[in-house]
């Protein structure tokens, strides 16, 4: 990868994309695997079919444009510090596949893992964070937790300053995390998928699903019917919509998540910063802007825009976390759709319809996972029964109260 | 440095008032009244930042917040990165400097104050041109509520840079008499320096108001700096205008090159020639009036290339008039200069779409129009449909927003006399028949315009040069075309691929044009194939700006107990839970936080301690169905409960598991008083109402959140007896006259105050109860009356230690969202008799069943110095294996017991209550320390102590 | 951000408000006779329609009193409010 060496502090400028991308065929009548959501998990779950599986007579079907959803609107960051077995197990599966993935896919996707921090504001922040790095720990998973001094060591632009309305207490650090640029993610996988063989259909919007004697047969789309041996949902905030076309009752809520960008900076950022207590999370992109989020949208939405008192909460809290900030402009503001189950971790498996196979409910969490729950899920896909990875994602836990509970009981959301 | 390209007289700068400002290192003077682009310009300084990518030079290319080009740092008097040249008001000591493409943040925090202000009004008018005016001035006729914000330093808009005439007069003293009028009027809020740059939905509209920064020194400091206004409008009047559109053409980027009404603007509104010698390109009829009135000032316009094959005749004799030699039929093929655009290639469009041979002229000016963009972004932010306009090249509305109307050149109508009749009808149709009434029609001679052509890039472009489409994230028309060969059909997937429209002007200028660039290239209309989202905000916003007063300790509301001030005289450190502080320790002078706490404690467990716990969550219930409703919400049963008493109860959620927890008291037959954890208040206050109106309506009962009504003084200890005995004399204190878990009214210090018997502690306790209004004088009465005894202060963390040794679990510390009363082995406050309650059903499920539940117990490390970490894990082994490694569960809470002289924690394990005894162990640094499973109860195992 | 009608004290700020999902999702009236399937429907599943859908809200910092709405989920907008003994209005 010495050509795509990415820059591991910010420069102005971008590594350039490929001459070529993707086909753009017509679908075909009939396919052995459809994917329905032409996201980033989408186009993961299509490479790693072609890649591991070789099944290349595969269409991604997509209603607007490739990875214009959640794949195009997320903050990019990527980490595996997650509390339970379960979500450390996937997503450190995935994060191991991010380590290698520019060399995978022939893209320089500027995966940069310079750290991501989640600061601690109260005892119990503490209590939650020492908990969580030492599971990460005993997992196998590179965390530890450093005192507010240790903060400013890597950051010197946090203010540590006690005087703060909720001062930073320390933090919870995985050296391993960091961010990645979204759009060159989406497009190695597709350029790859394409590449093997695979059909990028865009504009092409499933409007129902095929179900015969409790077997999917395929699916009908605004460029007409096709069938497939299998159908794979990758619907991220529309999924509970897909599901409903399949008769399949998903616990879904879909809501607006906003993020934003600043114009283009001097290095001044040099890791990322999460913070739950005072809801922002920050890093500085490659080129130089300060991209961040905020907590979500409170009500179901499905129009990809929230509501500004969300983006002037998160621009006090950013400002005050880093003072320096305070002349940054908001250069853009805008919205994805999170689909959130009850307990904050995804569903990934197989479905009461035979052939049928669903992912979603990664809420916030799902630009980190993209590799991991693309090979799971292929993996899924292929074998007719789950990767070990993705088993404890039933839909049967929400029955027999085998959850995963992320959200209740840890400190980090996103 | 002089004022060379300043003009003798005119503009609106005032001549009177000089400028010092520095750019780039050199001094330089303007007037007030000028941007900074203008007086750069007024010095012939053209060339100020670079390119990011390829590093050229790069100018000025338009008098507005559309300039993709001309961007800038202010240094001086406090550093603002990326700002356009053109949005920068002049004042004194200014000093900025060009930047290349990226810009820098201070090292120091921004002393500045910012604020918001909301306003509701009947009409918002965004734009104070000649449609906005209209507008604005009809509703204020009508008596309508009205806000006119305007995003530059005075009303005018459009005719600042012109030389229009409204009803016989110069438009601007037309402009005049409109401000005026409006002052007049007590409903109209009108604001300069005030940009609109976010619509939402029902009428809610952002600005951003520049109140201090063109005062220079002469602003007070305590001013705020920038203003959000928050403004709720019943209708929204867009008169935002339009942006010029360029042409792409190779080397389009050089200094001198600027958008033709741009260089108009800065001649009238500023008295600043852009140049010496210039050329125009044009697709349209607009901009020779750029052309003529630059000549008529002085400039040399060496030639005019219309890309049209024929102008009308009065163009032509414009041109002949002035000796401008006009080509129709040309285009600019491209520019040739240093570090400024030195000479143009002037050549013909053939038949064929190409262009022929190029004549090379020399000039320093090149000014370009490429035709008009309605300003459509607020418009589309309001959810306004666009459509495509095929005649003008431009994206235009497509109907009125529910709530709104684009009006003048923001819908696609470009004469002045549209403008004013579009901002009245607009006004009209908001406010009726009043309004309709106060229309005025005005005398305006409209010139009619012949079709423009629609240009998006001259022929040939970025074959053999370089030909940007955005100049600021210096992408070119190869990109474009590189992007659709790479496979691209969305402008989403190429604005990505290119980085087209990313920049500080979000692509204002270069948005329509890549669109019809891509549309050519694959063959498609505009109009399919779209154009990129607008979103918030219109221009950039600064962070500090939209976070206003909500920094520092307002970043979220301080809420103190009645004794802040008193543990703040003795020294405390506080912590902070919820939006409360906390007195967490009481430290003595040199007194270590572990001195402190082991301290407090023996004081409590020895002789007598007291502690303010008003943050506690409380919540008067009142009614005939207050019983009933506890019944639901508790997993015990507290209706059985007899006036007099208190109860300890348990709250789970739908799923079962913990929620909340705290003491039920019984006021009277149908009034309770219940408490919550501190943090918790709120939403357990909310939960109930929500089960009360949305499930149980039948149920009558009031919920009354009382925390702030009742200061809590929990006394505690051996000698509380004593203490209490003394502050009331009259009562029975006894513990056959006042048992554990009953509670009685009584009197100190001359206030009625509620005493209860209850312990978190173990400890004979009394918690006192007392209206916040008089809670220091009873505060202060227990210290006096404890004295005799040493009575001690204590704050959480000793509170935390006490009950810890009791094995009381905290809700939120030793429970997260998994652990259910049974895993707490608290099975004795689940009842068996009621019917069902909330969380009942979920009890049964298969994974409560299971043996292998986290439950709750006390783990004591073998050596009895070793603390364990909060949040350690719990392991089966000696060695600390491979990973991953099983883990049972976690140190929920430890701490050093003082009173039995050893260290201990509680800890959530698998199968925790079936494993006492067992050696269990703690990794810590990479080592796993041995620990021994016991039940939660450390102290006073027996509960002897409780009734003292 | 909205104007939501609250029935109770008219248009007022989006910030006073709390959202409380899905409306019309009665507690079971026998939870214990339901199967553990049946018992998970109502803790966990929701409705999540791209389009009306009948929910509930809370004005939280106004009259704490708890109301339904049909909005539009893919447009947002507030199609209705109604009390919650009022019952749930018809829109097409």
């Amino acid at each position: 990868m010495t050509d795509m060496d990415q820059p591991s502090t910010p420069g102005a400028d971008l590594p350039d994309h490929p001459d070529f991308l993707w086909r753009n065929p017509d679908p075909k009548p009939s396919y052995d695997v459809i994917i329905v959501g032409g996201g980033g998990h989408g186009l993961a779950t299509a490479y790693y079919l072609a890649k591991n599986h070789g099944i290349t007579n595969v269409a991604v079907l997509e209603k607007g444009w490739l990875a214009g959803g959640n794949m195009a609107r997320n903050t990019t960051i990527i980490r595996s510090n997650y509390l339970w077995d379960e979500s450390s197990g996937i997503y450190e599966h995935s994060l191991k596949l991010w380590e290698g993935l520019a060399e995978d896919l022939d893209y320089p996707i500027l995966f940069s893992q310079r750290g991501v921090l989640n600061l601690a504001h109260t005892l119990q922040d503490v209590r939650d964070s020492v908990r969580r790095v030492n599971a990460n720990n005993l997992n196998g998973i590179d965390a530890e937790w450093i005192d507010a001094q240790g903060v400013k060591e890597l950051c010197p632009i946090v203010n540590i300053s006690p005087d703060v309305r909720y001062p930073v207490l320390g933090a919870t650090y995985q050296p391993r995390a960091g961010i990645a640029k979204h759009d060159y993610v989406a497009w190695g996988y597709a350029r790859r998928a394409s590449d093997m063989g695979v059909d990028l259909i865009q504009d092409c919007e499933v409007q129902g699903i095929d179900i015969v004697n409790g077997r999917v047969v395929g699916v009908q789309t605004s460029r007409g019917p096709i069938r497939a041996g299998k159908v794979a949902l990758c619907g991220a905030g529309h999924s509970s919509v897909l599901a409903d076309m399949a008769g399949i009752r998903v616990p879904l809520q879909s809501h607006p998540l906003q993020a934003l960008v600043s114009e283009i900076l001097q290095p001044v950022h040099p890791t990322v910063v999460m913070s739950n207590a005072v809801h922002v999370y920050v890093s500085q992109a490659h080129k130089g802007e300060l991209v961040m989020g905020a907590g979500i949208d409170s009500y179901n939405g499905y129009g990809q825009r929230g509501s500004f008192h969300i983006i002037e909460d998160q621009m006090s809290a950013a400002v005050e976390l880093f003072p320096i900030f305070a002349r940054a402009h908001v250069l853009r503001t805008w919205a994805g759709i999170v689909d959130v189950t009850p307990d904050a971790s995804p569903i990934v498996g197989l479905t009461e319809v035979e052939d049928l196979y669903l992912n979603c409910g990664w809420g916030t969490g799902g630009f980190k996972a993209t590799p991991g729950v693309g090979s799971c899920f292929a993996h899924t896909v292929a074998h007719g029964r789950p990767h070990p990875y993705n088993e404890p994602f039933t839909l049967d836990r929400f029955t027999t109260g085998a959850l995963v509970d992320e959200h209740g009981a840890a400190a980090v959301a996103h | 440095m002089t004022n060379s390209f300043r003009t003798s007289t005119g503009g609106r700068v005032n001549r009177e008032l000089p400028l010092s400002f520095q750019f780039d290192g050199t001094p330089y003077s303007g007037y007030a009244g000028d941007t900074l682009a203008s007086a750069l310009l007024a010095n012939g300084k053209h060339d100020i930042a670079s390119s990011i990518k390829f590093g050229r030079p790069r100018g000025v290319f338009a008098a507005g917040p559309e300039d993709p080009s001309g961007v800038i740092q202010i240094e001086e008097p406090f550093p603002e990165p990326m700002l356009m040249a053109s949005t920068v008001e002049l004042y004194d000591g200014l000093v900025a400097s060009g930047l290349p493409g990226q810009g820098w943040l201070a090292d120091r925090p921004d002393p500045a104050r910012y604020d918001a202000v909301h306003h509701h009004c009947d009409l918002l008018v965004v734009g104070a041109g000649p449609a906005g005016l209209s507008a604005a001035l009809t509703g204020a006729r009508a008596g309508a509520r009205v806000v006119l914000v305007d995003s530059l330093s005075e009303a005018g808009g459009s005719l600042l840079g012109s030389t229009e005439v409204i009803d016989g007069r110069p438009a601007l003293e037309w402009v005049e008499s409109v401000t005026a009028e409006l002052d007049e009027h007590p409903d109209v809020l009108h604001l300069q320096r005030a940009t609109a740059f976010g619509c939402y939905d029902d009428g809610f509209a952002l600005a951003l108001e520049n109140r201090t920064d063109h005062l220079g020194g002469a602003a007070d400091p305590d001013d705020t700096r920038q203003r959000v206004w928050r403004i709720r409008a019943q209708y929204l009047v867009i008169a935002t205008g339009a942006h010029e559109r360029p042409v792409v053409f190779n080397d389009n980027d050089r200094p001198g090159i600027m958008l033709a009404a741009s260089a108009r603007t800065f001649l009238h509104r500023f008295g600043v020639l852009a140049g010496g010698r210039a050329v125009l390109f044009t697709t349209n009829d607009s901009a020779y009036a750029a052309a003529f009135d630059l000549s008529d000032a002085g400039v040399t316009i060496v030639a005019v290339a219309d890309s049209r094959a024929q102008v009308s005749e009065r163009l032509q004799d414009g041109c002949v008039r002035r000796g401008i030699a006009l080509h129709t039929g040309h285009v600019v093929s491209g520019t040739d200069g240093d570090r400024r655009v030195e000479s143009v290639d002037i050549a013909a469009l053939t038949g064929d779409n190409e262009v022929g041979q190029a004549e090379r002229v020399a000039a320093d000016l090149l000014l370009v129009s490429g035709g008009w963009n309605p300003a459509v972004h607020l418009f589309s932010q309001a959810r306004g449909r666009l459509r495509y306009d095929d005649g003008i090249g431009a994206f235009v509305p497509a109907e009125d927003l529910e709530q709104g109307r684009a009006v003048g050149a923001a819908a696609g109508h470009f004469g002045l006399a549209d403008a004013l009749r579009d901002g009245a009808s607009a006004a009209a149709a908001a406010l009726g028949p009043t309004a309709t009434a106060a229309v005025t029609e005005h005398q305006v001679d409209d010139l009619v315009e012949a079709p423009s052509a629609v240009l998006w890039s001259v022929p040939g472009s970025g074959e053999t040069g370089m030909a940007f489409v955005d100049l600021q994230r210096d992408a070119t028309t190869q990109d474009v075309l590189r992007a659709v060969g790479a496979g691209l059909r969305s402008v989403e997937h190429v604005k990505r691929y290119t980085t087209i429209g990313t920049g500080l002007d979000q692509g204002k200028t270069s948005g329509v044009v890549t669109s019809g660039i891509i549309a050519d290239a694959l063959g498609v209309g505009v109009a399919e194939l779209g154009v990129t989202t607008y979103r918030p905000p219109y221009t950039p916003v600064a962070f500090a700006a939209l976070a206003g007063r909500n920094r520092g300790q307002l970043l979220d509301p301080v809420r103190l107990t009645p004794t802040h001030v008193w543990a703040l005289t003795r020294g405390a450190e506080f912590e902070n839970v919820g939006q409360w502080k906390r007195a967490w320790y009481f430290p003595r002078e040199g007194e270590s936080m572990d001195g402190a706490v082991a301290r407090e404690c023996r004081a409590a467990r020895e002789g007598v301690a007291f502690m303010d716990g008003s943050t506690l969550g409380k919540i008067d219930v009142q009614g005939p169905g207050a019983g009933e409703l506890l019944d639901r919400i508790y997993t015990n049963m507290m209706s059985t409960l007899k006036v007099g008493r208190a109860r300890y109860g348990v709250m789970c959620g739908a799923d079962g598991m913990v929620v909340d927890d705290g003491t039920v008291i019984r006021l009277a037959d149908e009034h309770f008083l219940l408490t919550t954890t501190t943090g918790n208040a709120a939403s357990v206050l909310e939960t109930m109402e929500e089960w009360l109106q949305t499930e149980w309506p039948e149920l009558r009962v009031h919920l009354t959140s009382v925390t702030e009504h009742w200061a809590t003084f929990p006394v505690v200890g051996p000698k509380s007896r004593e203490v209490i005995a003394a502050l009331v004399p009259d009562l029975d204190v006894s513990n056959d006259a006042f048992g554990f878990m009953t509670w009685r009214d009584a009197e100190i210090a001359g206030v009625p105050v509620r005493i209860v018997r209850i312990s978190f502690s173990g400890e004979l306790a009394y918690e006192v109860n007392v209206s916040a209004w008089h809670a220091m004088a009873v505060w202060r009465a227990i210290a006096e009356a404890g004295r005799p005894h040493g009575i001690t202060p204590y704050g959480t963390e000793t509170m935390h230690v006490l009950r810890a040794e009791k094995g009381f679990p905290i809700i939120g510390q030793d429970t997260d969202a998994t652990m259910t009363p049974q895993d707490l082995g608290m099975s004795w406050v689940v009842s068996k008799k009621k019917e069902d309650f909330v969380g009942k059903r979920s009890f049964t499920r298969l994974e409560n069943q299971r043996e292998d539940r986290k439950q709750l117990v006390g783990l004591l490390p073998q050596d009895p110095s070793v603390l364990l970490p909060e949040g350690g894990q719990v392991i089966e082994t000696a060695d600390l294996p491979e990973a991953p490694v099983r883990m049972l569960g976690h140190v929920t809470s430890s701490y050093h017991s003082a009173t039995s002289g050893c260290t201990f924690a509680l800890a959530v394990v698998r199968g925790g209550r079936d494993r006492l005894g067992e050696t269990l162990y703690v990794p810590m640094n990479g080592t796993p320390v041995p620990v021994t499973v016991s039940d939660t109860v450390l102290y006073d195992k027996e509960g002897a102590r409780r009734d003292g | 951000m909205q104007l939501i009608p609250c029935p109770w004290c008219g248009p007022r700020e989006e910030v006073e408000f709390h959202y409380g999902g899905q409306a019309h999702v009665a507690y079971p009236a026998a939870p214990a006779d339901l199967s553990d399937r049946e018992w998970a429907e109502y803790v966990f599943f929701r409705d999540n329609p791209k389009g009306l859908f009948a929910e509930r809200w809370v004005h939280s910092t106004g009259c704490r009193r708890w109301f339904n709405a049909i909005r539009d989920t893919g447009t947002h907008d507030f199609r209705a409010v109604y009390r919650p003994n009022e019952p749930k209005p018809v829109i097409s």
